[in-house]
């Protein structure tokens, strides 16, 4: 069952990208839709069947690579960790493959353009369900390839020739690193299998390795390492730089791509391999500045960005700094958590999108815009759900005791466990977790406000386009509709649903030992017994002894009566952060939801106006913190320069100066004089070379006196 | 099954000679008139030639004991055995697979020729004799005759550039001439100094003799100064590039998949086991040169114009990963720069015959001229795109295989030449990816570009055994390495055997 639904996507876009052109496009679309909704039924069965059923397996089907001690698998691994990330992909992947026989109606390469999503679908697959480090690195990259074809996916645009190209190179930035980790791995652990690596790094958390002339950790190098390649397919601080222009391909593949699925790649690394960054305290602590400032800095540009794509793109990104500064934190399932709402929710926002750009005439400037939920009210409808979801709506009546349980969309959930997750962590000690649990805050409300602030300059407020356009602005049909519609179901309740598995008292029934169940923070002194609790706990949840950084309450805990005291009381009160600290960012969501009211409703043409002012802070946050333009500077104008200096010096002028052309340039016009043949000085060659073995030989015998 | 069928690997070897006979009989006794006839038919007698060739070679590797260490189908030749000079050929994993990978690139090249069409028949005996002597490099047994075959083999390759090569061609000969004559000459001088101090020229004798510290850096700097300048190594690389601008289409697929490998074959077949001390002490050197090598002509190779230099930089930057796995003397390392060799063969002829395609029919390589190609050649776009991600090491095509072999490998030995050669990989997809995207990509604005035809049924049939190739050896590498580890493990013990000897 398993290999189906890695290999049925492969099979499907192989069959698609050969003979889509013979076989026709519907045809095509027809075989990769059916064979990925194959892949998401089958990976629900295996969803319950790991996580709830507890039969994990590794599934062995053939060997890579094997020399020595380097032995590398194709297998697929099947815990819980990988059975969320199956969900996610096929789900996913499922819909977008629905929603494009509706967005790429009218395009000519339809049959491409499935067969692209098809093969990015199995390049996902092989990446979650690798065994090793090799073969996660093979999914790595081969995402990274459909990434870049699918950016490139109109290729008469120079902008998304270029765009994806950028992708691609910044990604290589990042497995520059993650190679490197890898070859750090099995420098120290003679291997690169998951299991291997894991159980044997207890033992070698002293372990050092010479690099760059210093004598290092290994287990700090080798996760710093790692997370170089996440911070690439993640798209975090430094290497950020290709996930905005990447918005220059189709916008189904931004959702499925840059939103759902490939871009959290980098947070399943590193939840994946939680045990080495367990041991690293300083490159988690780097996880957790780079995730927090990431967060941070791509919601301030979201708030400046016209291109709705580039919003959501930002929006993208700085999610998933959350999901890093959660994971650096040791809040691995509270970052698997808030990856698998932003999943749905993210989606959503990226389709829903594409449905407003589909209906405005392929217009994404939102200056353009304006008024368009009176025109299309359904799509007006799944982004607000959207936006509820992202913001984090919702309000802790359950913690506070007002109602039985809490209330809210699936950000409330993921999103507020992540920050309060931060301030506990910060309050036992963990490295930056009180400075990440207010950069988290302030971005929850710049996240509000440029979220509504898109919600606002898109469909309140007048039209700014041209009438006609207006005019013939319209609702997705079926085809586009019914994803929204799923994925809306999905913003809206998967939080409330799955928070018990994901963070809450069945985590360590969920998880097993695929993440830790509960834990606060990496290499924090004495709490590594408690901080890795992970396999052994299942009768822990039937004597409800939850480990308690939960605030969380479900209906089952509900039921008790006095359950916020009994709490306490329980755990000493240490373990449930402050009222305050719950209501910061419900407060932070309001205060940015009131801004972009004051800014985009009640002063319709404020932002505008303010924009066109200019001022460095506006060109500052719209120019992105000229990133690209420094970047752009060094690296891409720094190697033209080298090229050419190595090139036109050091090959021309120096090895071919001082070489050949200058010590026989005079040899060559005296052969040509003397040949006057094209290829006189090959008989010349040919000559040396015959006198040579001639010589040698008669030379042998001569002094070997034999004849 | 041959066992006992001596002369087996004999045959294999001079089969194409036969062929390049049996042309040239009729070539030099036909009338002039029927030229035209001799023309046409040498094509097809060097095509069944180099396919017998093919099928000889995959029994010799269907009947390769993979588990023995030696040489396997040895056929000796006495001649003069009082001083020890004879006539010896075998093969073991260290060999066997180029012998395989020459004689399946030998047919694509022959049916990659139509393009040529003046003096077929010379053309085919000169590639015809060439196969026979670099299949008798890998083979050969014997101080002298390898050397006869490895210099030997460089004349057909001059007479290729130089009769059907482009306008520079005289100027990309004699480079090509220049450099390797002054690592020939040195490498003579080393064999005899080897021949006099072992009594010999027995290679597997040699194989077994322990020369003198002092002696084996001075024959491992003159073995040295040949092989780097075959690989090619910085700075001895510049011959290259023009070499293959010049050479026809057929010429470049095989200097680059085939002559490019007699430089690390070299260095596996006599410096590192004759002189390990020379070795290990020359081996910092080595890896400064190929990391070097590596960054250098990557950067180089993305300032190109010419589309046919950029694949050729591409090549030097490849090499580097070979040299720095084989000097790391690690079995991750030594297996990674053979994969990375037999790799390098298969993605960088197919480069070379996707330039071929557009070459034959605009005959230009500026990469300027093109642009837009995908509208008018989908199915060449997408097999040029397969051997692009290939070039640029992507996993799942054999490019990745001995891009990581060889760093994994080189790590072991020290961080910085791994970072370095990682630095590589990050370069060749800044190079790739942006020729890819001017030469395919973007709106077709030359208006010469306009009736631009698509693969045809040759061209499919050249590509088709490729592209099965680059991605089977991606998935399922053991297919080589279990053929060469014994003979690579074998190797190293007795490197670090003799290491720890000489450290004694």
């Amino acid at each position: 069952m398993a290999p189906i639904i890695v290999f049925g996507p492969l099979l499907a876009s192989a069959f698609a990208g050969l003979l889509g052109n013979h076989v026709g496009h519907r045809t095509a679309q027809i075989i990769t839709t059916a064979t990925v909704l194959l892949s998401f039924v089958l990976s629900v069965i295996v969803f319950f069947d790991v996580t709830y059923g507890g039969n994990a397996q590794t599934i062995h089907l053939a060997t890579w690579m094997s020399v020595g001690a380097f032995d590398v698998s194709w297998a697929i691994k099947l815990d819980s960790l990988s059975a969320v990330m199956l969900v996610v992909v096929t789900s996913v992947s499922s819909l977008v493959h629905i929603y494009s026989w509706g967005y790429m109606e009218h395009d000519p390469h339809k049959a491409r353009f499935f067969s692209y999503l098809s093969l990015f679908t199995f390049a996902m697959l092989s990446l979650v369900t690798a065994d090793n480090f090799l073969q996660l690195f093979f999914g790595w990259e081969g995402v990274g390839l459909a990434s870049y074809l699918l950016i490139g996916f109109w290729y008469k645009k120079k902008s998304a020739n270029d765009a994806a190209i950028k992708a691609f190179v910044t990604n290589r930035v990042g497995d520059f690193g993650f190679a490197l980790g890898i070859m750090a791995l099995f420098h120290v652990f003679g291997s690169v299998s998951f299991d291997d690596v894991f159980a044997a790094v207890p033992e070698h958390t002293d372990a050092v390795l010479a690099f760059a002339g210093m004598e290092l950790n290994a287990i700090e190098l080798i996760a710093f390492l790692l997370f170089i390649g996440a911070m690439g397919k993640s798209a975090q601080f430094f290497l950020h730089v290709w996930l905005p222009d990447a918005m220059e391909g189709p916008t189904p593949v931004s959702a499925l791509i840059h939103a759902a699925t490939m871009v959290t790649a980098g947070v399943f690394l590193v939840c994946r391999a939680f045990p080495i960054f367990e041991n690293a305290e300083a490159a988690s602590a780097f996880v957790t500045v780079i995730g927090a400032t990431t967060a941070l800095f791509a919601a301030t540009v979201g708030m400046a960005q016209n291109d709705i794509k580039r919003v959501v793109a930002y929006s993208t990104c700085s999610q998933l700094g959350y999901m890093f500064f959660a994971a650096g934190l040791g809040l691995y399932g509270a970052a698997m958590f808030h990856l698998f709402t932003h999943a749905f929710f993210k989606a959503l926002l990226f389709l829903g999108s594409g449905a407003v750009i589909h209906g405005v005439h392929d217009e994404q400037d939102m200056r353009k815009m304006g008024g368009l939920y009176k025109m299309m009210p359904m799509t007006w409808l799944m982004m607000i759900i959207g936006t509820v979801a992202l913001t984090g709506v919702g309000f802790s009546f359950g913690v506070l005791g007002l109602l039985p349980w809490d209330l809210g969309f699936a950000g409330f959930f993921s999103k507020d466990a992540i920050i309060e997750g931060a301030f506990m962590a910060g309050r036992e000690g963990v490295f930056f977790g009180i400075p990440a649990f207010w950069f988290g805050v302030v971005a929850a409300l710049l996240t509000s406000f440029y979220s509504w602030r898109l919600i606002f300059m898109t469909f309140h407020g007048k039209f700014r386009g041209p009438k006609d356009v207006y005019e013939h602005a319209h609702d997705p049909k079926f085809a586009m509709a019914m994803p929204l519609v799923v994925l809306a179901i999905g913003a809206i309740f998967a939080g409330g649903i799955f928070k018990k598995d994901f963070i809450g008292e069945n985590a360590g029934h969920f998880w097993h030992d695929a993440v830790p169940a509960a834990s606060h923070g990496p290499a924090v002194a004495g709490d590594h017994g408690e901080a890795a609790v992970y396999g052994d706990d299942h009768t822990e949840a039937d004597t409800h002894a939850t480990p308690a950084d939960d605030h969380g309450t479900d209906a089952a805990h509900a039921a008790v009566d006095d359950h916020a005291e009994a709490g306490e009381g329980d755990h000493g009160g240490g373990h449930h952060p402050p009222t305050w600290v719950l209501l910061s960012p419900f407060f932070a969501t309001l205060f940015g939801f009131l801004l972009a009211i004051w800014f985009y409703l009640i002063n319709e043409g404020m932002g505008a106006r303010i924009a066109a002012r200019g001022g460095p802070l506006h060109s500052f946050l719209y120019n992105k913190w000229y990133v690209d333009e420094i970047y752009h500077f060094v690296f891409v104008r720094g190697a033209k320069g080298l090229g050419d200096l190595f090139w036109k010096i050091g090959d021309m002028k120096l090895i071919d100066g001082l070489g050949p052309n200058g010590v026989a340039g005079t040899t060559l016009a005296a052969a040509r004089r003397l040949a006057k043949g094209q290829s006189g000085f090959l008989y010349h060659y040919a000559f040396v070379m015959l006198i040579g073995v001639l010589g040698f030989s008669v030379w042998i015998l001569v002094s070997q006196g034999g004849l | 099954m041959f066992g006992e069928f001596e002369a087996f690997l004999s045959i294999l070897t001079f089969v194409p000679a036969l062929g390049a006979l049996v042309i040239a009989t009729f070539r030099f006794t036909a009338r002039n008139e029927d030229q035209g006839l001799i023309d046409r038919n040498s094509r097809w007698v060097a095509w069944l030639a180099t396919m017998v060739t093919l099928g000889m070679s995959i029994l010799l590797l269907a009947n390769f004991d993979t588990k023995a260490t030696g040489f396997q189908f040895v056929h000796e030749v006495t001649w003069l055995e009082q001083i020890g000079l004879g006539y010896r050929m075998g093969v073991d994993g260290l060999s066997v697979l180029f012998v395989v990978l020459t004689a399946f690139l030998m047919p694509i090249c022959i049916m990659a020729s139509g393009a040529i069409k003046n003096r077929v028949a010379d053309y085919m005996i000169a590639f015809l004799l060439l196969e026979t002597l670099v299949i008798g490099v890998f083979c050969a047994l014997d101080l002298v005759l390898f050397y006869i075959f490895f210099e030997g083999g460089l004349i057909p390759m001059f007479i290729i550039i130089g009769v059907w090569g482009g306008q520079n061609r005289v100027y990309a000969a004699f480079k090509f001439f220049l450099y390797t004559l002054l690592g020939s000459v040195l490498m003579l001088v080393a064999m005899i100094v080897m021949f006099l101090q072992a009594g010999t020229t027995d290679v597997t004798v040699l194989l077994e003799t322990e020369f003198a510290r002092n002696a084996q850096m001075w024959m491992w700097l003159a073995f040295f100064a040949s092989f780097a300048v075959k690989m090619p190594m910085w700075p001895v690389h510049t011959w290259l590039p023009d070499a293959h601008v010049q050479a026809p289409t057929a010429g470049s697929v095989i200097l680059a998949g085939v002559l490019l490998k007699l430089g690390g074959y070299g260095f596996l077949r006599f410096s590192l086991p004759m002189f390990p001390e020379a070795s290990a002490y020359f081996a910092p050197m080595v890896f400064v040169l190929s990391i070097i090598a590596i960054i250098y002509t990557s950067l180089v190779a993305f300032r190109q114009t010419d589309i046919k230099k950029l694949i050729a930089y591409s090549s030097v930057a490849h090499m580097g990963f070979v040299t720095m796995g084989l000097f790391a003397m690690n079995e991750t390392g030594v297996q990674g720069a053979l994969y990375q060799m037999i790799s390098h063969g298969f993605i960088s002829g197919a480069l070379f015959l996707c330039v071929g395609v557009i070459y034959d029919r605009m005959h230009t390589r500026e990469i300027a001229f093109y642009g837009g190609l995908v509208h008018r050649m989908p199915v060449f776009a997408a097999i040029f795109g397969l051997f692009a991600m290939a070039n640029v090491g992507l996993p799942g095509t054999s490019g990745f295989v001995g891009e990581i072999m060889t760093m994994v490998g080189a790590f072991q030995v020290s961080w910085w030449i791994a970072t370095g050669a990682a630095v590589g990989v990050i370069l060749s997809a800044m190079y790739m990816l942006t020729v890819y995207r001017d030469v395919v990509f973007g709106e077709m604005t030359n208006p010469k570009l306009e009736n631009i035809t698509d693969l045809n049924r040759m061209e499919w049939l050249i590509f088709i055994p490729l592209v099965i190739g680059t991605l089977v050896l991606g998935v399922f590498s053991t297919l080589i390495t279990d053929v060469t580890a014994t003979a690579v493990n074998h190797l190293i013990s007795n490197y670090d055997a003799a290491l720890a000897a000489s450290a004694q």
